[in-house]
């Protein structure tokens, strides 16, 4: 499915679309992201429920769906056009993929039934202050002790990292990379809610200090699992960033179309058509390539990686420069804090660096192009 | 009646090719049994050489074609649009004169609008066709014209009522190109090829049954014909290629193919020629160079999804589900594909982008993209009017206000030229 969605894809879109639209207004989003969580456990749980969003791609097994990745981009992009607040990506795609990844058939079993449910919200810790997006810059350390294994050091920019339930945790061990998961209340960790400039999303500072962790999957193993985590999200995240971007620039247009000067509406003017004519055209060419990417990584293709960094790299400079058209276009009232524009802008500035920029991916699809 | 489905076609199809290809046969010979079978234009009327079948299972049948080496009707050059306009609006008599002889590619065919005062604004036409006597009688000048000197007919714009506002007062003709009032002269353009031609129309004839629909309906038929150019844009761009088989009928296609795509030489690199990024840039050791591998990236990934985006619409339509707006960015995308690619070419050249003809790199190819590249804005619709036509037809936002339409043609301030 990669160039077109099936009838009961699209009714599940129509039927979240709906959904969202209700339960994340801008009121509501405004209001849940000036909460310290950043969402509300009762408010999130009603909706993830209704449709069962976190239980998409879990396998059946394991009280999930065992649907495709594809399916789970519908989710995001709809996610991103709504800005819902919620903590989907890092409990859905980074938590629940490391451990779809690397997990052990019990660590599956002792795991995913409670993120399925709903019930556990959880996250992936990786990047260090160093700020390296790829596994070498893991610093972290996990010593066996005891029997088990304690950590010891520090994580930044994790994802919802004050508020999950369980943390999954890159670190290196005697072995080589490993993954470990670790209580959000455990003994030794000091959480840190940071100031993120996008309030709809929320990272923390995690700081471990001999905290006791239970390894996922063998010791020394985690690299390929964790790349394959972190691809995965890439391509969930770029879904997000094409709906964010692709509500941003309808937003837009509907305001041109009614705002009046000089005694027509400012969408008459062919400065604004043409603008809104490139617009479309680099957000409808981040949604093929987004769409593309999830369908190649769940088809395999030799292609998938490639794809999967070209869609981050182009829903990055799409979503961005949607957003800096769209506080153009709104004029004086785009740059206030009660215009909705800005909460989208700061998302689409958020997403453009989450997981590396545009010249990060730009460069890793080049590397893994098949010339 | 059997189901008409993909299956039942294909077996059809294939079925009728295995007992009637032969390789060793006219290639006139072959396309007037293959017309006669409606297999060469499956989707086209049964009553007219087709067979009915929905559009979306055209493909299916190309695949069997492909499958056993065998032939289709003459499918490049304008001649495919002036087949598209005929079927629309055409009386029986023109569809009987003129698709069969379509379909063989024994005729060639030109498309006779533009003018050196209307390029982008096609309706401002004022190529007059009066009707005197009992003929029409055609003076004017048309340009950019594609195989015009070749050609058999024209497909014709003209005005033919003055007193009626713009669009009213124009006429869709066929026009016999072989005839003492129409002369042809080639144009030739900054990339030093002359693949177009301007035409002069002196007193040139067309007969009262060359009338395309009504007297007053030309742009009617014009829009179609610009509807199909579009659509068949992609198409065209992908180059016809011919068979490398042995064999009396496949020689007689690569010389059809061979002449009728000579005007089309330096169309690859118009859009940029993409595939010799890579290939360029470990040539001339910048292969390395992270601020040429951005620029490389970003061509390739614009180009990529472009292709991707081209995809869901053809899906789309395939499926017989309306199509999004996916479906008209594929001009404009292409065009900044070509000229980010001929940007990154030039910084590849270095100083070597001084040079052309043999003293150039690849023997002057690479200079050809620099001067050729312009033509991908322009031609067939410039960007500009591509993102009026986005922003206007898509998106519905206001249409410009013109001055030419509320009064008679004949008291419109004139194009000029230059």
């Amino acid at each position: 499915m990669k160039f077109s969605f099936s009838s009961e894809q699209e009714e599940f879109r129509s039927n979240l679309r709906r959904l969202l639209a209700d339960r994340s207004s801008t009121k509501e989003v405004r209001r849940l992201m000036e909460t310290d969580q950043g969402y509300e456990r009762d408010g999130w749980a009603a909706i993830n429920t209704a449709l069962g969003l976190t239980a998409i791609r879990i396998p059946e097994a394991y009280g999930g769906y065992g649907l495709s990745l594809g399916d789970q981009c519908i989710v995001f992009e709809e996610m991103g056009r709504a800005l819902l607040c919620a903590p989907y990506f890092a409990t859905a795609v980074l938590a629940a993929g490391a451990i779809m990844n690397a997990g052990t058939e019990a660590e599956q079993q002792a795991l995913l039934p409670g993120i399925a449910a709903g019930e556990t919200t959880a996250t992936l810790a990786w990047v260090e202050d160093n700020g390296r997006w790829e596994a070498d810059g893991t610093m972290l350390t996990a010593t066996a002790e005891g029997g088990g294994f304690v950590l010891n050091g520090h994580k930044t920019y994790v994802v919802d990292g004050h508020t999950a339930d369980l943390i999954v945790v890159l670190a290196r061990a005697q072995q080589g990379l490993s993954l470990f998961t670790v209580d959000g209340k455990a003994g030794g960790l000091t959480r840190r809610a940071l100031k993120s400039m996008d309030p709809t999303r929320k990272f923390a500072r995690l700081d471990f200090g001999g905290v006791k962790a239970q390894p996922l999957g063998a010791a020394g193993a985690a690299a390929a699992p964790f790349a394959r985590t972190i691809i995965e999200a890439v391509v969930c995240l770029a879904n997000e960033m094409v709906g964010g971007a692709d509500r941003l620039r309808e937003d837009a247009l509907a305001y041109a179309m009614m705002r009046m000067q000089f005694g027509k509406a400012i969408a008459s003017f062919q400065s604004m058509k043409h603008k809104q004519a490139d617009m479309l055209l680099e957000v409808e060419l981040a949604k093929s390539a987004a769409y593309y990417a999830a369908a190649a990584l769940d088809e395999g293709d030799d292609d998938a990686l490639a794809a999967a960094h070209l869609a981050k790299a182009l829903a990055s400079d799409a979503y961005t420069q949607t957003a800096i058209h769209a506080v153009q276009i709104h004029g004086g009232i785009g740059f206030t804090w009660d215009n909705d524009t800005h909460l989208w802008f700061k998302r689409a500035k958020s997403s453009e660096v989450l997981l590396g920029d545009a010249g990060y991916h730009r460069e890793l699809m080049l590397q893994n192009w098949a010339a | 009646m059997t189901e008409i489905n993909e299956d039942t076609v294909r077996a059809e199809a294939r079925a009728w090719l295995e007992a009637n290809w032969i390789a060793d046969c006219g290639l006139v010979e072959w396309r007037l049994k293959l017309a006669e079978s409606g297999w060469g234009v499956p989707h086209w009327p049964s009553r007219w050489y087709g067979r009915d079948l929905p559009v979306g299972l055209v493909p299916v049948v190309e695949e069997e074609f492909k499958r056993i080496g065998a032939i289709g009707v003459a499918k490049v050059g304008i001649r495919t649009l002036a087949a598209a306009t005929i079927l629309a609006h055409g009386t029986d008599l023109q569809k009987e004169k003129f698709l069969l002889r379509i379909l063989t590619g024994e005729d060639i065919w030109c498309q006779l609008f533009s003018e050196p005062g209307s390029g982008s604004d096609v309706a401002g036409a004022v190529t007059r066709a009066d009707f005197r006597g009992n003929q029409w009688v055609i003076n004017g000048q048309k340009v950019w014209t594609t195989s015009a000197h070749k050609a058999h007919w024209g497909l014709l714009l003209a005005r033919t009522d003055w007193d009626k506002p713009k669009h009213p007062g124009l006429s869709y003709f066929i026009l016999d190109m072989k005839q003492p009032g129409v002369t042809v002269q080639p144009l030739r353009q900054m990339n030093g090829y002359a693949s177009f031609n301007q035409v002069f129309f002196t007193d040139a004839k067309v007969e009262p049954e060359m009338l395309v629909s009504e007297v007053g309906n030309g742009w009617a038929v014009t829009t179609t014909t610009l509807m199909h150019e579009r659509r068949g844009a992609d198409a065209l761009r992908s180059w016809a290629v011919a068979s490398d088989k042995p064999g009396r009928i496949y020689d007689e296609e690569r010389d059809e193919i061979r002449t009728t795509m000579e005007p089309y030489k330096w169309y690859p690199q118009r859009v940029g020629r993409i595939d010799l990024l890579l290939e360029r840039a470990r040539a001339t050791g910048k292969s390395d160079d992270p601020v040429v591998r951005q620029e490389i990236a970003k061509v390739l990934s614009m180009s990529k999804a472009a292709e991707w985006t081209a995809r869901r619409a053809r899906t789309a339509q395939e499926q017989g589900r309306p199509q999004g707006p996916e479906g008209s960015l594929g001009k404009l995308a292409s065009s900044l594909v070509a000229r980010a690619a001929a940007r990154v070419h030039t910084s590849l050249l270095g100083p070597d982008a001084l040079l052309t003809g043999e003293d150039g790199p690849m023997n002057g190819l690479l200079a050809e993209i620099l001067v050729s590249v312009p033509a991908c804005s322009i031609a067939g619709g410039t960007d500009e009017i591509q993102r009026n036509i986005i922003s206007e037809r898509v998106l519905k936002m206001p249409r410009e206000r013109t001055g030419d339409t509320d009064r008679p043609f004949k008291d419109v301030p004139r194009n000029t030229v230059g």
